[in-house]
């Protein structure tokens, strides 16, 4: 029906634009926001394809969760403004060769699969198809992929580890670290280890 | 009716995109911000694919996608952070002593 | 037993080697020298055991292990006792002890370390000569042979700081080098054509064999152990070694190039007389050869200044002999003539160590004389060498070249009767003009700022050097062995001077040539008369040549040098050795070098290092071009992995 169509576009046309402006834009935390509403485009289209289930969790994780870690870490850092197109290594003209041609053969293999999947006889099932439901997904993701899924859990153990080691605040002497400039002179490691780390606010980097 | 070709169409577009910020941007951040869309339109492409062909496959590959996306997202951050502490840069550029 | 007989000069070797720095020099010089009167009590007594046989089947073989076995080829390292290589070891232990123990007075003013080194090589080259002479097929008498060669460089160039002596020890070693490629070839080409290196089964075979009218394989064997020989034994043309080998000690000049080692290729043709039996064409290369070499070389020595030159090539010359002997099919006669040579030739050179030593190192002739007052002993016992080599009848000499010059006259060999006896008179006229220029006279003392610089380690000045005759250590060896001059030549005196002839009967096993039968019935039961005959003319010549010497060296001293300003050319030629050194030096050395360098720099530097290098070259290269894939830029690493899933996708697409 035309109507689902129309909804298609719509929500492309948000998905495409907002996706280039992250790209292109210079400001992370609005790249940031910008992805947030990508992903709500992307969302639509989920729905619009019978997966209502995945959306929701879309918003709820990749929206809701990832995107959040994203600013907290670009807020953090105060990441500055940057210029878009570079220099340095776009300069040299070997560079921009390369850089063209795999772009010409990367776009010229997406167009062919596309053309070859295009010619394929799909058998389209009954749109009217209920979506599947929880339950369902369910019994699939627990059943089928009972591995996987407790795999999935130990790697999100073990990033959580990772995050933590890498990131920590490093507790002795003779690691490099910067202070900010407002003046939090880095003091002996009493003072800092004392300090705690979830205590007084800003975070001693 | 939206066939599933339109829906590969915009996922290679979103992909395209996704792969011009990773490699052309400065800011390290952003790359992974640009990864992140990349993921996602694979997400959007698996999900078509689980729709026209009837399978809930699809969706399951695109919740464990998402979970991964997440894992990934907080280690790579981790690692910015600690290299922010030394170079006080996000220029990927600024990384270079692994050279040969 | 046998075994004993080379092992212990070698355990000599190996005691005097590792306790060189701890033994007293005594006790050094008193091994080694018990080591060779050890092997001469042993060797006495295996030659003992060995006349206890039956006469016609004399032989003792000790098998000490198969040294190579390889299928058809199955080498023992064995050991033969035969008539042959009893004489043979006789004289290499009597005399060598002898030597041994005049050495260690004549060296005893080198450091103890130096002491030691040269008992140690003379040890070990007796070691290797007995080998040689009592290996039961060719490849241990090659064994010996080597060594030989090896120990003869050590010891001449004993004292390689002087780069004379090194020189003379290389040459030495080069040219018995190329004579070995002959010898190698000739037991090669023996073992292809007969199967054996076996000397009885190959002597066994070839007697089966008629005697060769043209230059057959057997003719080519011979030949080329002939040259093996050559080298080894001094003759034309690869004699050039022995003059030059003077720069070493003087007792290791009357070991190695008096009495044992350059009689190896004497004692390899008889041998192996049966191979050379048979092959006529051969035989005459060799007498005609031998006569040559004897000519040329007593026309050198009579003009050479230094006292050991002219007793080199009196050596070279006597060899030249013994080969004339072997080349006319008188086997019995060479060998007799190595036998009686050894004594007297090693009695000149100690004799003339003596006077060196006396003298503080002086060796040229026109700075001595009146020696026979001052070193009675040393004059006395030269002078019955000198006698013996002149062919003098009643000395061993006599006998001996003799019985050479007698059976080549009989032989039909007229022509090198001739030259022999022209060199007779050569030997007895040099010989007597060393010791009348030596011993007689008044002392020509040598200008005291000129430096020479003899083969002795430490010089004085002559005129302050104090005369004393030769030490006990040094006289007796000397005084043995001019008795031994005098008697050894008993040991043969032929039928016609009413003898038994007791050598010849006893070596007749050992070179009992079946296809010279005839010719040896022939010579023997020949004139007697003719012998006798012979006998006078070379006595005649004897006295002769001692005769001019006196007259030119006592009486009337002003005419050599009348006749040396006369004939400057003549002289000059014979001074200068023939100038063969410099031709031997243009026509082979000097091609080579440029040959070798050629190769050095052009072939090896260019192409091989080359190929090396470039193959490092490349590997480098390489690495630093694939290192610029390294860039440590995390986004050329990120356009990679696009770049390898570009090419994936594009395999997944093709297929």
């Amino acid at each position: 029906m035309g109507f689902e169509l129309i909804l298609f576009y719509v929500f492309a046309a948000i998905a495409i634009g907002t996706t280039l402006l992250v790209v292109v834009q210079s400001n992370p935390v609005y790249s940031v926001l910008l992805l947030i509403g990508s992903f709500i485009g992307l969302a639509g289209l989920y729905v619009l394809l019978q997966a209502p289930f995945v959306a929701v969790i879309q918003i709820i994780v990749y929206a809701g969760a990832i995107m959040v870690l994203f600013l907290f870490v670009v807020m953090l850092l105060n990441a500055p403004r940057e210029e878009l197109v570079t220099s340095g290594i776009l300069e040299s003209p070997a560079t921009r060769t390369i850089g063209a041609m795999l772009a010409i053969a990367f776009a010229a293999e997406l167009a062919w699969a596309l053309n070859r999947s295009s010619r394929l006889a799909w058998t389209v099932t009954d749109v009217t198809r209920r979506p599947f439901s929880v339950p369902e997904i369910g019994r699939r993701l627990f059943q089928d992929y009972a591995f996987a899924f407790e795999a999935t859990s130990i790697l999100i153990l073990v990033a959580m580890i990772g995050a933590i080691t890498l990131a920590g605040r490093q507790l002795t002497e003779g690691a490099r670290l910067k202070s900010r400039p407002a003046g939090d002179a880095s003091r002996t490691d009493g003072g800092m280890a004392e300090g705690g780390r979830a205590e007084g606010g800003r975070a001693q980097l | 009716m939206a066939e599933l070709n339109h829906y590969l169409v915009l996922s290679g577009v979103l992909f395209t995109i996704g792969t011009a910020g990773v490699l052309l941007r400065r800011n390290v951040i952003t790359v992974l911000l640009s990864l992140e869309v990349m993921l996602n339109a694979v997400n959007l492409s698996f999900i078509a694919f689980g729709r026209f062909l009837g399978s809930s496959d699809g969706q399951i590959i695109v919740f464990f996608v998402i979970t991964v996306a997440a894992a990934e997202a907080a280690v790579g951050l981790a690692l910015v952070i600690a290299l922010f502490r030394h170079v006080e840069t996000l220029n990927p550029d600024a990384f270079r002593q692994l050279r040969g | 037993m046998l075994s004993w007989i080379p092992l212990l000069p070698f355990i000599g070797f190996a005691i005097n080697t590792f306790g060189a720095r701890r033994l007293p020099a005594k006790a050094i010089g008193a091994i080694a020298s018990l080591a060779m009167f050890a092997a001469f009590v042993v060797s006495v007594v295996a030659v003992g055991r060995l006349t206890a046989q039956p006469a016609d089947s004399r032989e003792i073989v000790q098998t000490l292990f198969t040294w190579i076995g390889s299928a058809d080829f199955q080498v023992p390292l064995a050991l033969r006792l035969d008539p042959l290589s009893a004489l043979m070891i006789l004289v290499v232990t009597g005399i060598g002890f002898l030597i041994h123990v005049y050495s260690t007075a004549y060296m005893i003013e080198e450091e103890p370390h130096e002491y030691a080194r040269y008992f140690a090589y003379l040890n070990l080259f007796a070691g290797f000569m007995l080998l040689l002479v009592l290996g039961e097929n060719f490849l241990v008498l090659f064994v010996g042979w080597e060594g030989v060669g090896l120990c003869s460089y050590l010891l001449i160039g004993f004292w390689y700081q002087k780069g004379v002596a090194a020189d003379a020890g290389k040459k030495a070693f080069i040219v018995n080098r190329i004579g070995d490629v002959a010898f190698v070839l000739g037991v090669l080409l023996a073992f292809s054509q007969f199967g054996t290196v076996s000397f009885r089964e190959l002597n066994g075979v070839i007697a089966g064999l008629p005697a060769e009218s043209s230059f057959g394989v057997v003719s080519a064997i011979a030949l080329l152990l002939f040259i093996g020989a050559t080298g080894k034994s001094a003759q034309i043309p690869l004699y050039v070694w022995l003059p030059d080998a003077m720069e070493g000690p003087t007792p290791v000049s009357a070991l190695i190039h008096a009495a044992t080692m350059v009689t190896a290729g004497v004692y390899l043709i008889g041998r192996n007389a049966v191979v050379f039996a048979h092959a006529p064409e051969v035989l005459t290369i060799v007498a005609v050869i031998g006569t040559a070499t004897a000519l040329w070389a007593g026309a050198i020595g009579m003009v050479q200044n230094d006292i050991k030159r002219v007793l080199a090539y009196s050596t070279v010359s006597q060899l030249g002999y013994m080969f004339m002997a072997m080349g006319v099919g008188a086997f019995t006669a060479g060998i007799f003539h190595l036998f009686t040579h050894a004594f007297f030739k090693a009695l000149l050179f100690l004799g003339s160590g003596a006077v060196i030593h006396a003298l503080a190192g002086e060796q040229d002739l026109r700075h001595m004389g009146g020696l026979k007052k001052e070193l009675p002993v040393t004059y006395w016992t030269f002078l019955i060498g000198a006698i013996a080599i002149a062919g003098v009848p009643g000395l061993a000499g006599f006998f001996s070249k003799d019985e050479i010059l007698y059976r080549t006259f009989a032989g039909g060999h007229q022509l090198l009767w001739v030259v022999g006896a022209v060199t007779s008179l050569m030997t007895a006229f040099y010989m007597f003009r060393l010791v009348f220029l030596a011993f007689h006279g008044e002392r020509r003392h040598a200008p005291v700022a000129q430096g020479f610089s003899p083969a002795y380690p430490v010089v004085h000045d002559s005129h302050h050097a104090h005369l004393h005759d030769a030490p006990m250590a040094m006289a007796i060896p000397l005084v043995v062995l001019a008795i031994g001059s005098v008697v050894a030549g008993y040991l043969n005196v032929p039928a016609g001077l009413g003898g038994s002839a007791v050598l010849e009967r006893f070596l007749e096993p050992s070179l009992h040539v079946p296809a010279m039968e005839g010719a040896h019935a022939a010579a023997d039961h020949a004139d007697h008369a003719l012998e006798i005959v012979l006998m006078i003319v070379s006595s005649t010549i004897a006295f002769a040549g001692i005769g001019l010497a006196a007259f030119l060296y006592l009486k009337r001293t002003d005419i050599p040098d009348a006749l040396v300003a006369k004939f400057p050319g003549v002289y000059l030629f014979l001074v200068r050795k023939g100038y063969i050194d410099e031709l031997y030096d243009a026509v082979v050395v000097q091609p080579i070098k440029a040959l070798s360098e050629g190769v050095l720099w052009k072939a090896d530097a260019r192409v091989i290092d080359g190929a090396v290098n470039g193959t490092g070259q490349i590997v480098v290269e390489t690495g630093s071009l694939v290192r610029r894939v390294q860039t440590g830029s995390v986004r050329t690493y990120a356009v990679s992995v696009l770049f390898g899933a570009v090419l994936v996708v594009g395999y997944f697409l093709w297929s």
